[in-house]
């Protein structure tokens, strides 16, 4: 929902990270994204491709590897992953469950030249 | 060639929520974060809660709105101290906002902070704004579709507020659907059915606040 602000946040952590590594091109960025983080890679990618004009990250294409909703039971015990739309264990059904991930949005590595 | 960077993008949120946390801690101060759409009756139920709470704790209200002091007012008007956060267009409240507008709160003569969190269903349940928890209001007009059409805002609450419950004679809204799509997606989130205008229901919900709010300060 937020994909200008956070498209700037990326955008500035990849140029930072690729300037320190003496990088002169960045060719793709690698996210990682939650379910409950709010951000939608397609609308990162026109963002990006609007803001990173004239910048070495110029033409970089967003890939986005999609998080797993992951909980971990309170009652069994046991760790899986479920959709957001049913929250309850698969091992037991119960419904007393602890989130272990979803609101992720990490900028994990760059593609550069 | 690939370099491994591992940088979290909303960082800049979640630091300053982090800070905001321990500056309430420190002071002894629960801040309650109340989210819903636009006339869903957030303001009014605040007046009503203000009402029941007070007299056993010391409550503030930072009222976010896009633009005006109209609510601030009503809170004022009740004898609570009331900032009003205009975010000039924005959709919801950040960190940050709360961080700046704190030091115009006493803080040590204070227990509860409500934010009245800008109305809209999707973007403030996004933000972590440094609350201790969360309440969601949906209100009867609004149609019985949408827990299932926002999920977010109702997953990551402490409890749903169902108000405008006197309206129900006059809307196909069903209770049972609201309850059902609610279980699914925070299965240990208590329900609150009440009614602003009547009163009924809001004791409830009021009880339930102060055992909440008290466990947070102890």
């Amino acid at each position: 929902m937020h994909e200008l602000a956070v498209t700037q946040s990326i955008l500035e952590i990849s140029l930072r990270a690729a300037r320190e590594r003496g990088a002169t091109k960045i060719r793709a960025i690698r996210l990682s994204i939650g379910p409950f983080c709010g951000v939608i890679p397609e609308c990162v990618q026109t963002y990006l491709d609007v803001l990173a004009k004239g910048t070495p990250a110029e033409g970089a294409r967003i890939e986005a590897k999609l998080l797993p909703l992951r909980v971990r039971c309170r009652d069994c015990g046991k760790e899986s992953e479920i959709s957001r739309t049913h929250i309850a264990c698969p091992a037991c059904g119960s419904l007393r469950l602890e989130r272990l991930s979803g609101r992720e949005c990490t900028v994990e590595s760059l593609e550069v030249d | 060639m690939e370099i491994t960077v591992l940088h979290q993008v909303m960082e800049w949120n979640e630091d300053v929520s982090a800070e905001v946390r321990a500056t309430l801690r420190e002071k002894r101060v629960c801040l309650i974060n109340v989210m819903g759409s636009p006339g869903t009756g957030k303001t009014s139920l605040l007046a009503s809660l203000i009402a029941q709470l007070r007299g056993e704790f010391s409550i503030g209200v930072i009222e976010g709105d896009i633009t005006g002091q109209i609510d601030a007012e009503k809170i004022a008007a009740l004898q609570i101290p009331a900032v009003q956060l205009n975010t000039d267009g924005a959709c919801h409240i950040e960190a940050m906002s709360i961080q700046n507008i704190l030091p115009q709160f006493d803080l040590g003569n204070l227990d509860v902070l409500f934010v009245e969190n800008i109305g809209n269903l999707v973007c403030p349940a996004e933000f972590d704004i440094g609350e201790n928890f969360r309440i969601t209001i949906l209100s009867v007009p609004e149609g019985d579709d949408k827990v299932k059409k926002y999920p977010l805002m109702f997953t990551d609450t402490d409890c749903l507020v169902l108000s405008k419950c006197d309206m129900l004679p006059y809307f196909d809204f069903s209770m049972k659907t609201v309850q059902e799509d609610y279980r699914g997606v925070n299965p240990e989130g208590p329900l609150f059915p009440i009614s602003n205008r009547t009163g009924w229901g809001v004791g409830e919900l009021a009880d339930h606040l102060r055992r909440r709010i008290r466990s947070e300060l102890s």
